[in-house]
């Protein structure tokens, strides 16, 4: 199509047709400001503010509506203009409260900015103000409707955005405010989005109201910690504490998309509970020793166990880097000389790969989700499980009309735009899928996600009917954790002859059992009694049990990369930090150096580069990760090892409000009357 | 039995719409049909639809909800041949202040809007028709849902009506107390289930209305004005108005005049005519102070300004408007800022709050006149009144921001003499009392 030239503020812009005037004139560099305009969500025309004068157009006309047309000439900068502009902000100001000073909001308020930037700042108003009392709706969430400005943000983020429409409209006029869908409370995702969309101060968060100024705070961008999905979440840290999740920059692969985990479940960093001293176990009791000490007691096992050729256990984790996954391998498999090395596999990315082998442009990202002209999901509810993935779906859904196929046991939020949704029963997915036959292979490509339902020889069979679809397809193979990818990809998993996960618990004769980052026994047995070292931030189940604990720091203490569930591949920041307590890269470089081993330095950027040149597919582009950028990992062909252990994959189930240990120790999250995770009656 | 009526009429009206109002059961199927009723319906059956389209442009109609839009303009803008459904909306959501005439038409001939909807049916291929009617009008819903009810009774509605083989249902459907429910797209929003907010336009209604459906939408003295109009012609109607003001209209004269009532008068009726004559002068003999022409969203007229004809564009080359036919006629006892009061409390309580300046604007206004007119006002007061009111108008997002700037704009503008009358403590014409300071 060709393109519409106007004329901006006598600059000549050219735009697409249909492109809306305040988009073209961002083009142009020139800002028509704006509050209910948002990108992405549904236009409303309601604050005024993009008032702009057009030339013939009888009277001023909204920007945000209006879409660009040939010969169009558009002043943003005439007096009238000007005038409309602070008419807007005077009549926003007149029930506003003015309590910037304690506002949360102060220093990055869009009403503030803007008063400051177009006028408006002195009141011809001697009237009083009208006033409701602030509310508390959940935990999380709290409204001043004196602050609101009635921009219907939050409205749209949650009804259109989240796909749960807690929030609407109530009163008229003056009285006009926003209300939960409860009433006088939410019963919702608790994402916190209607929170960090919000313009004014009207809304704040449970976590972060009073407690700091913006400007106080450090902004480090990383990546939560909590699912596989990887979303960028930039914290603010004060005084090396976190005081706040949110990622306004809209950077990252989830442009300004967290769930509630990734908002607010950064708590448990400075959980009371944390361990802040490595422990050592004397008869049922531990006792805090040294970091000396305890790397010493370790060291020594580990070089007595390894000299009599006795059996190791090694249990790598889904939350550490892959700088520390790769480390740990390399010490289990150089260092011990054992190939019984394992962590809890979520998902089968091995069968998935190996039935891949020779095929390109195959695995799904993140950013193809919303752009996918189809889109199958197996026996997952992504709404719970992957948020950012049931998010992008979703903005597909809205944006392209995308056909969403979902084939699961349940319910789920998927069902109400999908073109079809299948209830199947447990290890009936296959089936159900093959029922869909006609209408997938109608479809011009095709995405499909899958569950842990697909495993093994199912994951083949999957990808023979996609196959036969004659269409593309991608895929996205789920997994749970944060780094559930990573660790299978930096090879925590049995080497030849090695013993799986399953089968490190289960062996009658372990010497060593070494779990970084993981908590095996949260529900299951030990069948052997071995000496039992355990890397964690709490004493977990597992750590309970050991023989001897490591503080470790957590993904917002340490450097390195994760790779999402998509195989993208980001940066972690060291945001926060926690007295006493190491990240498990220095732990292990530390007990290495104690034995005596030659691993290699400890830094994590050498040890990328070590992955970069090593780790088939990691050869990412560094300028991409080095600048918070997310690069997915090449698709590996083939060299599946001997077996991918297919039974011992398990989801661990986790909803919303959950994500293994980590989320027992967020007050926040256990605070919120959805939690732990049954699915809230929306 | 001849319902008692309105008000006496007038020997000046000339009575078109109005032409049953008085008879004997007027409002039954039997006396509409015995009085020329359906006539037209029988007359649009042998029409192609366009003629009737066409026939209706003829007439010179203009919307007589109040922004006097080309009738027959508006359902040439319906695509015809559309595959969704297509609707016929009667907007029934009567609130303009000073407005009481689409009331009657219901209450004394309810067929012959039913006629109108019927004939409008045909001309864009619509079988379904709704009346949205203000909640307040409780017994005029029920009146209608029993001339409906009749009618499908008497195969006047429903399926194969007649034997034609036109298919026509009709609904009433109650609003829930909101001014803004009379605007277009909010009575959409509203007939919908939604909360009546007004919708971005374009699409218009005629493209995309109810359920995103072709949908036409005029007021209940359009479509009754449809059947005379097809039965005898829209040159014949036309040439009752001024031109390209065509046929008559309801005016709803009040206020300070000794014959207040709802007179059928031609379009152009010269307005002091309307209160000298039709509406036999001004009560008491007092002198006449201003008139609101069509509703309290238009701008007022002083006295010396009302030897007009009343047609839509000599309304609007007066800078005011025509509007819904609310004339509201005060004389020299008006205290003009309690007027301005009066009014901006009504826009205040019904603004729906979806947009920035007319939900401060009209809130704040109302403060500050009510706190002017109780005598506490500054001078500086009487230009940030015309201030704020000139920042709304043309910058809300629907008429309801303009609906309240206009009238107050031109009181300001107009009668600032009694705004500074005011800043000696008191009301001048001693009305403080009746007007609470804190009602909303």
């Amino acid at each position: 199509m060709s393109e519409v030239t106007l004329t901006i503020d006598g600059k000549t812009v050219k735009a697409a047709p249909g492109t809306l005037l305040i988009e073209a004139a961002k083009q142009a560099g020139i800002e028509i400001p704006q509050f209910c305009y948002y990108e992405g969500l549904t236009l409303q025309a309601a604050c005024r503010m993009c008032l702009v004068e057009i030339e013939k157009a009888p009277k001023l006309m909204v920007g945000c509506t209006t879409p660009v047309a040939e010969g169009m000439v558009v002043h943003t900068d005439s007096p009238t203009v000007a005038a409309a502009r602070k008419g807007t902000l005077e009549f926003l100001l007149a029930n506003h409260p003015l309590d910037c000073p304690v506002c949360d909001k102060g220093g990055e308020c869009e009403l503030q900015d803007m008063v400051f930037r177009y006028g408006a700042g002195e009141s011809r108003f001697t009237d009083i103000k009208h006033h409701v009392d602030e509310k508390q709706w959940s935990p999380v969430v709290f409204y001043d409707g004196p602050r609101c400005i009635l921009c219907y943000r939050c409205v749209r983020i949650c009804n259109e955005g989240m796909g749960v429409g807690a929030l609407g409209i109530v009163n008229r006029g003056v009285l006009a405010e926003i209300a939960p869908n409860k009433g006088d409370h939410l019963e919702c995702d608790e994402c916190g989005a209607c929170i960090d969309i919000c313009p004014v101060g009207a809304l704040t968060s449970g976590t972060y109201r009073y407690q700091t100024r913006p400007w106080e705070m450090e902004h480090v961008g990383t990546i939560c910690t909590h699912c596989s999905n990887g979303c960028k979440t930039t914290l603010g840290v004060r005084n090396d504490h976190i005081m706040r999740g949110n990622n306004r920059d809209r950077s990252g692969i989830n442009n300004e998309f967290l769930c509630i985990k990734g908002r607010y479940a950064f708590d448990f960093v400075h959980h009371e509970e944390r361990l802040q001293t490595p422990l050592r176990r004397i008869g049922d009791k531990f006792e805090e020793v040294s970091w000396a000490q305890a790397l010493e007691i370790v060291a020594g096992k580990f070089s007595e166990v390894k000299s009599r050729g006795g059996q190791f256990g090694v249990i790598a984790s889904n939350h550490t880097s892959n700088e520390e996954t790769f480390y740990l391998k390399k010490f289990a498999r150089e260092g011990l000389g054992t190939a019984n090395i394992d962590h809890h596999r979520t998902g089968d990315i091995a069968t998935l790969l190996d039935s891949l082998s020779g095929k390109v442009n195959v695995l799904s990202t993140v950013q193809d989700l919303y752009k996918a002209r189809a889109v199958l999901v197996i026996g997952s509810d992504l709404a719970q499980q992957h948020p950012l993935l049931s998010y992008q779906v979703r903005a597909n859904f809205r944006h392209h009309s995308a056909h969403v196929y979902v084939v699961t046991p349940g319910p789920v939020r998927e069902d109400k735009y999908a073109v079809k949704s299948v209830r199947v029963s447990e290890g009936g997915e296959l089936a159900g899928v093959e029922g869909l036959r006609d209408l997938l292979a109608a479809e011009t490509e095709l995405t499909i996600l899958y569950g842990d339902a697909i495993k093994g020889e199912a994951v083949r069979r999957l990808v023979t009917f996609a196959d036969s679809l004659g269409i593309a397809v991608k895929y996205v193979p789920l997994v749970d954790y944060s780094n559930s990818r990573g660790a299978y990809d930096m090879g925590a998993i049995p080497g030849d002859g090695g013993m799986s996960y399953d089968e490190i618990l289960a062996a009658p004769a372990l010497d060593v059992l070494w779990v970084v980052g993981a908590n095996p026994l949260k529900n299951r047995s030990l069948a052997s009694k071995p000496f039992i070292v355990v890397q964690d931030l709490f004493l977990s189940e597992t750590a309970k049990r050991a023989d001897v604990v490591f503080p470790a720091a957590s993904a917002y203490e340490k450097n390195g990369t994760v790779t999402n569930v998509t195989g993208e591949v980001q940066r972690l920041r060291a945001a926060a930090k926690v007295m006493g307590t190491k990240s498990d890269l220095e732990i292990m470089g530390l007990l290495g150096k104690e034995m005596g081993l030659a691993l290699g330095i400890w830094k994590h950027d050498k040890i990328f580069a070590e992955i970069r040149g090593t780790v088939r597919g990691y050869n990412v582009p560094l300028p991409v990760i080095t600048t918070g950028g997310a690069a997915q990992t090449a698709a590996v062909n083939g060299r599946v090892p001997p077996t991918a252990f297919p039974d011992s994959i398990r989801s661990a189930r986790d909803t919303l409000f959950t994500s293994g240990s980590l989320t027992r120790y967020s007050k926040m999250l256990q605070s919120v009357r959805e939690s732990p995770g049954a699915v809230y009656e929306g | 039995m001849a319902k008692k009526l309105f008000n006496e009429p007038s020997p000046l009206e000339v009575k078109v719409l109005s032409r049953r109002f008085g008879l004997d059961n007027s409002e039954s199927l039997d006396t509409y049909l015995a009085s020329d009723g359906m006539k037209a319906f029988w007359k649009a059956r042998e029409m192609a639809p366009e003629q009737i389209v066409e026939e209706v442009k003829a007439s010179a109609l203009r919307g007589r909800g109040g922004a006097g839009f080309p009738t027959g303009m508006k359902w040439s803008f319906v695509p015809r041949n559309s595959p969704k459904p297509k609707y016929i909306v009667v907007n029934a959501d009567e609130s303009e202040p000073g407005t009481c005439k689409d009331r009657l038409l219901m209450e004394y001939d309810p067929h012959q809007l039913l006629e109108g909807m019927m004939i409008a049916g045909m001309a864009i291929d619509s079988h379904k028709g709704y009346i949205y009617i203000r909640g307040e009008y409780r017994y005029i819903i029920e009146h209608m849902d029993r001339a409906i009810a009749e009618a499908y009774s008497k195969g006047w509605l429903g399926k194969n009506i007649q034997g034609t083989g036109f298919d026509f249902d009709v609904y009433t459907h109650s609003g829930a107390g909101a001014y803004e429910c009379g605007e277009e797209t909010a009575l959409l929003d509203s007939l919908e289930g939604k909360r009546g907010i007004p919708r971005l336009k374009p699409p218009f209604p005629a493209v995309a209305g109810a359920w995103a459906s072709p949908t036409l939408l005029c007021n209940v003295e359009t479509f009754s004005a449809v059947p005379a109009i097809i039965r005898d012609g829209g040159a014949a109607f036309a040439a009752l108005g001024t031109p390209k003001n065509g046929g008559t209209r309801l005016l709803c004269l009040s206020g300070h005049v000794n014959k207040p009532g709802v007179y059928e008068l031609p379009l152009g009726f010269n307005l002091m005519r309307v209160i000298e004559e039709v509406g036999g002068g001004m009560r008491g003999g007092k002198k006449l102070k201003a008139v609101i022409p069509g509703g309290s969203s238009c701008p007022v007229l002083k006295a010396d300004e009302c030897d007009i004809p009343g047609d839509y564009d000599s309304l609007a080359k007066a800078k005011s408007m025509l509007g819904s036919g609310g004339m509201v006629v005060m004389d020299e006892d008006t205290c003009m800022v309690r007027a301005a009061v009066r009014i901006m409390k009504f826009y205040a309580h019904e603004s729906c709050g979806w947009c920035i300046p007319c939900r401060e604007g009209t809130s704040w206004l109302k403060k500050i006149l009510v706190r002017f007119h109780a005598g506490q006002g500054q001078r500086s007061d009487i230009d940030l009144i015309g201030d704020l009111s000139k920042s709304m108008l043309g910058r809300t997002f629907c008429a309801l921001g303009d609906a309240a700037a206009m009238p107050t704009i031109s009181i300001v503008e107009k009668f600032r003499e009694e705004f500074e009358q005011h800043l000696g403590g008191a009301c001048p014409y001693g009305k403080v009392h009746d007007l609470a300071l804190t009602s909303h």
